[in-house]
């Protein structure tokens, strides 16, 4: 006592900022916590997350996870085979509340190949559980553990070679919640991040085998949300109203890269820094580590798309970590009134970025039919183009022009293929509007720029044009 | 001596069956250091031993449980195999057409140990098994070669690899063929490398992981990882979809 009463004279002389509430608040003795009664825990596919818990009380918590290696995509034309928690990459979500004794049941599928186990990050326990979960393929295995230390935590898998297992998709996100329940909110998802190492480059297609050697210089060729390039654009992007409160659970299964977590456009009202219990308010960007998770809620106040992306920003426009949430509702001039005035600014005349000074590659010997430069060409458009253009080529008021039933497209077909090699910018009119942009020089082969062409010339009310190599090739010449 | 052994082997499996895909192949005895190979670096000796070419098909095994009854699907006891015991046959002594020649799976150490001794064989020991392993097309140690590594590991995520036949692909050089690429296969002393299910516990037997990185001697061979944890996985009853064997003398 006497140790005590002086430990805190020192902080007070100190003029440290020491809050006594807060500190020495014993920690609750949540292994005490009594169940009643039992129930079979709801297991979700991302972006989706279970029921909340509200005041229920502690319960005995049945889960049932099933374990499945599978092929599947990782972008468009790119296959994969992950190997998964519930079939899915992260895997199931899991949803409980602090003080539940969970009865947790791995079942690793008879067709798989590898023994699998289970380390929950929430558990207090040898490995987590991977010892007691360790399970041959056409077996299972249950254990039980007790929900001691609320917050959202990551689990995966913990079988050598750890690294692999982890970079195949074995990992997912477990929530504990606080006694009653976090605060409500209109709509919550469940977003995580992964790496991924393939023999293949970023794109290259076909079904691309794990590299054990990238991985380990962790060189990774994808950085994606949800397992998949695109798992959250476009149609499949997450949505909400004006005026309602978000919440993403936010986890990082890694491997090996930590996330810049950002959502371009919004600022988080709140973050559960780490998952756990300290909050933070209006930030930015936030943290997460491999293995680590995050809650950040936020209002979402006017229309608009907002970008999910790793701010480590390479990763989100060249290897895949970009995902989107749509806000759909009335304008709210005062809080956002989108541009007001535009004029040229050109202090250094006109400058044209170029993606990379490489040389292109070389053309292939046989020509694509225009049914496969259309295919080609979608792939091209959904890594390179559609987050400026828009999935349907809309284009972004004010900001990006369109490219469906676009004038400027379908008059000059010379003209068009000059934007995407050489770049455009200052003043176009595109439908009788004006846009004062700048493109990026694309860094793509004759064929691949054909092909993302014809495909756009065949698409959206365009004129169907085909693009062939050669005409590239003409314009690439003719400087 | 033992070359008059080999030959005898040889001829007796040919000779008698009338088709050559029980055949043994000497392995010369040796040293080296295993994967799993260990803070203290130490070798591992193997005597000279006889394997077989190939992992035993459906219809090697098929004649066995013609001739052991007890080793029918119908017959078989609980404690020796499991449920999915040969869960791959139509009934006891029918397989689908056309896998007469693929490996035999879904059968326990049990039963895998049964089949060699009626054939006066026994299954390979770990350290025998692996020392096979180690050898591409034309090394005897390849472990270092990233390509044979590579090889191993992607088969390992390739799914329904026991769906063909053997003796398809090329043989390593000791001419025995599928030891990579096809089954898990059972060793007799397949839980003798204690490993826990826990891959990253410290401990004497700190394989996996970051202890791992650490006792193990071969950091780049995570082929062997796999495997060692597959074996870490199993109890002897277990019969598995991707599990089959082959017989050693």
């Amino acid at each position: 006592m006497q140790t005590k009463i002086a430990f805190l004279l020192v902080l007070l002389l100190s003029g440290c900022n020491y809050s006594p509430d807060k500190n020495t608040k014993s920690h609750p003795r949540n292994d005490l916590i009594k169940t009643e009664g039992e129930m079979v825990a709801e297991l979700t596919a991302p972006p989706n997350v279970p029921a909340p818990v509200g005041n229920r009380p502690a319960k005995k918590l049945k889960v049932e996870l099933e374990i499945v290696e599978r092929e599947s995509e990782l972008s468009d034309g790119v296959k994969y085979i992950f190997w998964t928690f519930g079939g899915s990459v992260p895997g199931s979500f899991i949803r409980g509340r602090v003080g539940d004794e969970v009865e947790f049941t791995l079942e690793n599928h008879p067709d798989n190949k590898l023994p699998h186990n289970i380390d929950l990050h929430a558990v207090t326990g040898q490995g987590g559980g991977a010892e007691a979960s360790f399970v041959a393929p056409g077996h299972k295995k249950t254990f039980t553990f007790k929900l001691i230390n609320p917050g959202l935590y990551v689990y995966h898998c913990a079988t050598a070679p750890v690294g692999m297992h982890i970079a195949n998709g074995m990992y997912g996100l477990i929530l504990v919640e606080p006694e009653g329940g976090l605060p409500p909110v209109d709509r919550e998802y469940y977003v995580m991040q992964g790496d991924f190492y393939t023999k293949g480059n970023y794109g290259d297609p076909g079904l691309q085998p794990f590299d054990m050697q990238k991985a380990i210089a962790e060189h990774a060729d994808y950085v994606v949300f949800n397992g998949k390039v695109g798992a959250l654009t476009g149609d499949k992007a997450l949505t909400a109203k004006v005026g309602e409160t978000v919440r993403l659970f936010v986890g990082n299964g890694g491997p090996n890269i930590v996330s810049s977590f950002h959502v371009i456009g919004e600022v988080f009202d709140k973050v559960y820094v780490e998952g756990g219990d300290l909050i933070n308010e209006n930030i930015q960007t936030t943290l997460i580590p491999a293995g680590g998770a995050a809650i950040v809620d936020f209002r979402v106040e006017v229309p608009s798309t907002l970008i999910l992306v790793d701010h480590s920003i390479f990763r989100a426009f060249n290897k895949g970590a970009l995902g989107m949430l749509k806000v759909s509702g009335d304008r709210n001039d005062k809080v956002f009134s989108g541009e007001v005035l535009s004029g040229i600014y050109r202090p250094e005349g006109n400058v044209i970025q170029e993606i990379s000074p490489s040389e292109p590659k070389p053309v292939r010997a046989v020509a694509l039919s225009k049914a496969e430069k259309i295919k080609l060409g979608q792939q091209i458009y959904d890594r390179s183009c559609f987050a400026c253009h828009q999935p349907d080529g809309q284009g972004l008021p004010n900001a990006f022009p369109p490219l469906a039933k676009a004038d400027y497209l379908n008059e000059d077909v010379d003209r068009a293929i000059a934007a995407v090699i050489r770049g455009l910018s200052g003043e176009i009119t595109v439908n009788g509007k004006k846009y004062h942009s700048v493109m990026p020089a694309q860094v793509l082969t004759d064929e691949e720029t054909a092909s993302v062409l014809t495909y756009i010339y065949n698409s959206w009310g365009n004129n169907g044009t085909e693009v062939t190599p050669e005409m590239v090739s003409k314009i690439r010449n003719s400087k | 001596m033992r070359m008059l052994g080999a030959l005898f082997v040889i001829l007796f499996s040919v000779g008698f069956k009338g088709y050559a895909v029980a055949e043994l192949v000497e392995i010369e005895g040796g040293s080296y250091l295993p994967s799993y190979g260990l803070k203290t670096g130490s070798q591992v000796d193997v005597e000279s031993f006889y394997i077989d070419r190939t992992p035993v098909t459906n219809r090697e095994f098929l004649e066995f449980v013609r001739d052991n009854q007890e080793w029918q699907r119908t017959n078989v006891k609980g404690i020796f195999a499991e449920k999915s015991y040969l869960q791959h046959w139509t009934s006891d002594l029918e397989i689908l057409q056309g896998q007469e020649d693929f490996p035999v799976i879904n059968v326990s150490w049990f039963a895998a140990k049964a089949y060699c001794k009626s054939k006066g064989l026994r299954l390979p020991k770990l350290n025998e098994w692996e020392m096979v392993a180690m050898a591409s097309h034309d090394k005897k140690d390849a472990r270092e070669d990233p390509e044979f590594t590579k090889f191993i590991l992607s088969s390992y995520e390739k799914p329904k690899t026991y769906l063909k036949k053997v003796r398809l692909e090329e043989p390593n050089m000791y001419g025995v063929y599928d030891i990579h690429g096809m089954v898990w296969e059972w060793v007799e002393d397949f839980n003798s490398v204690i490993i826990s299910g826990e891959s990253r516990k410290e401990g004497d037997d700190g394989l996996f992981c970051a202890a791992g990185s650490v006792g193990a001697s071969d950091l780049s061979n995570y082929a062997f990882f796999m495997r060692y944890a597959f074996r870490a996985s199993l109890k002897a009853n277990y019969t598995i979809k991707n599990l089959g064997f082959r017989c050693a003398k």
